[in-house]
């Protein structure tokens, strides 16, 4: 349509971006390169060129699964499933005031609660199930208890992180509007938030209870009791055949759960 | 009733929103706001029920200072003060009912409203200002189900449960098509005429705003330029508050002449 002399020229990016962009990529290659050279130092090829064999090796063991052991299985299932959901349930409870406490728009002091309540939510953060379960099985002794803490610990900082960056998120012009009609700061979170943020407040919460199955099946490798237990047990006696059976047995649980939360986080959006 | 004397707010960006606003609203006046965007139209009704803070000057409601207020008092004085919004602020989630007794959130305990155990007096209002905007039956519904005038029917039943003396509307049309708006407008002017309440509506359509007020206050960078009965809204007053523009085309019309404004428009681009 329009023609004339001095057409004007587009870029996406200008020379300079596009070196930077350059040197960037060629950084990351050879840092790869490096790291690839440094891990692979100490690595004993001979072992690697075994692996197949080896594999080959525990794979026949495991077959067939010794089906006998289902058995000896419910009840430290059971006690996987209570870890999980009694550890979940506490972990929710902690974590919805700690998200409001959080949350920039519902925080009471920017300036000294909010980070503190961020601080709880990294601490809970930053420490593995796993490590927090090893902790705990020291201070209370090994068993359900620890477990239940330790994943309750655990999911208090993914709880409360997903909770407050949705209790941010929601649409201010309703809170206004029930600010409007006198409500105390009380009933305008009961009115104005909670409503916004129900349906991200369960979908979060299946989400970690469906996690927290798969990491209490592991709890066991430290004390922590469940299947844990079983699976440290077996491994240490050699039994390949009890290992598939546990294995199935986490993979059938694990499958379920999805399952479940699926139709929960269906049910609430 | 309602008495502005000398109300300033400056945001703390340095924004000078509104300078020196003075005017006063007897029982009954419908007021239609009017004026280009960014001229403090927001801002002047916030600054009414405090939802912003005004930076200086005074608002009366009756013999309450509104600017002296806080806390508790605060939320006193809103109780009397109904609002309806532009997207009509409904929350999404609850229901009808829900946003229609959420109107009485000053009246009752904290406790009452987290059971939904409202007094029946505030039930059977609901009821009847539902059956009042055309709504009767759908309180059960989630305020999500309806469609757009639906749900600023929602918003005036909700502004009006709270049984105010000063009603105050904030773009309440802008989201709804022609004919929608009118009949809101419509209900707004007939519930202010039915309880003798004053009201302050915000508006862009000039058309709609000299059809449905008593009187026309024209902002301009947050300065009141214009203040008389819709009547005497002139070219030259149109002129003064939104700058020159041929006010004819405008006035003359609505909405389908606008259209056929665009649709020229577009045959010149295409000969050129």
């Amino acid at each position: 349509m329009i023609t004339n002399a001095n057409t004007q020229t587009w870029q996406f990016r200008t020379p300079k971006q596009y070196m930077l962009r350059w040197a960037g990529w060629f950084w990351l290659v050879a840092l790869t390169v490096f790291c690839w050279n440094l891990m692979t130092e100490d690595t004993i090829w001979a072992f690697v060129a075994d692996a197949p064999r080896q594999a080959s090796d525990i794979g026949g063991r495991m077959l067939p699964p010794r089906w006998g052991y289902l058995n000896e299985l419910w009840q430290p299932l059971w006690d996987t499933l209570n870890i999980a959901t009694l550890g979940t349930l506490i972990g929710v409870i902690i974590a919805i005031p700690v998200a409001f406490l959080a949350a920039e728009n519902t925080t009471p002091s920017r300036h000294f609660v909010r980070p503190l309540a961020l601080l709880i939510i990294v601490t809970s953060r930053s420490i593995n199930s796993l490590i927090w379960a090893l902790l705990l099985v020291a201070i209370i002794g090994p068993g359900l208890l620890a477990g239940i803490v330790a994943i309750g610990l655990r999911s208090i900082g993914f709880v409360a992180k997903l909770l407050y960056e949705a209790i941010e998120e929601i649409d201010e012009s309703q809170v206004e509007a029930v600010r409007a009609t006198g409500a105390s700061g009380t009933q305008v979170i009961d009115y104005a938030i909670i409503p916004q943020v129900l349906p991200a407040f369960w979908g979060i919460s299946v989400f970690r209870w469906d996690i927290n199955i798969r990491e209490s099946t592991i709890l066991g490798l430290v004390g922590a009791g469940g299947l844990g237990l079983q699976l440290q047990s077996s491994l240490s006696t050699l039994a390949w055949n009890q290992v598939t059976v546990i294995f199935l047995v986490i993979l059938a649980t694990v499958v379920v759960s999805e399952w479940v939360s699926a139709k929960v986080r269906q049910a609430v959006l | 009733m309602l008495e502005l004397k000398a109300l300033s707010k400056t945001y703390k960006t340095g924004d000078r929103a509104l300078t020196n606003i003075s005017f006063s609203v007897p029982a009954g006046q419908v007021v239609g706001l009017i004026g280009p965007s960014g001229a403090g139209k927001s801002s002047l009704i916030r600054c009414i029920n405090r939802l912003v803070e005004p930076s200086s000057g005074s608002i009366y409601l009756g013999e309450t200072e509104l600017t002296k207020l806080s806390g508790r008092t605060l939320r006193q004085a809103r109780r009397r003060i109904g609002m309806i919004f532009q997207e009509y602020a409904l929350v999404e989630r609850l229901t009808v009912m829900e946003n229609v007794l959420s109107g009485r959130l000053g009246y009752v305990s904290g406790w009452r409203s987290f059971l939904r155990r409202y007094p029946q007096a505030d039930i059977d209002q609901a009821f009847s200002l539902l059956e009042r905007v055309g709504l009767g039956d759908h309180y059960n519904k989630r305020a999500d189900e309806l469609s757009g005038g639906q749900r600023q029917r929602v918003g005036i039943a909700r502004a009006l449960e709270q049984n105010p003396e000063l009603l105050l509307a904030d773009e309440p049309t802008a989201s709804l098509d022609p004919k929608t708006s009118r009949q809101i407008m419509r209900l707004i002017q007939g519930v202010c005429r039915e309880r003798n309440l004053p009201a302050i509506i915000n508006i862009h359509d000039v058309v709609l705003a000299q059809n449905f007020a008593d009187r026309i206050i024209g902002l301009r960078a947050g300065q009141v330029v214009f203040d008389g009965p819709s009547s005497a809204l002139s070219h030259e007053a149109l002129t003064r508050i939104y700058g020159a523009e041929d006010w004819d085309q405008v006035q003359q019309s609505s909405e389908p002449q606008n259209d056929e404004f665009l649709f020229s428009h577009a045959k010149v681009l295409e000969l050129t």
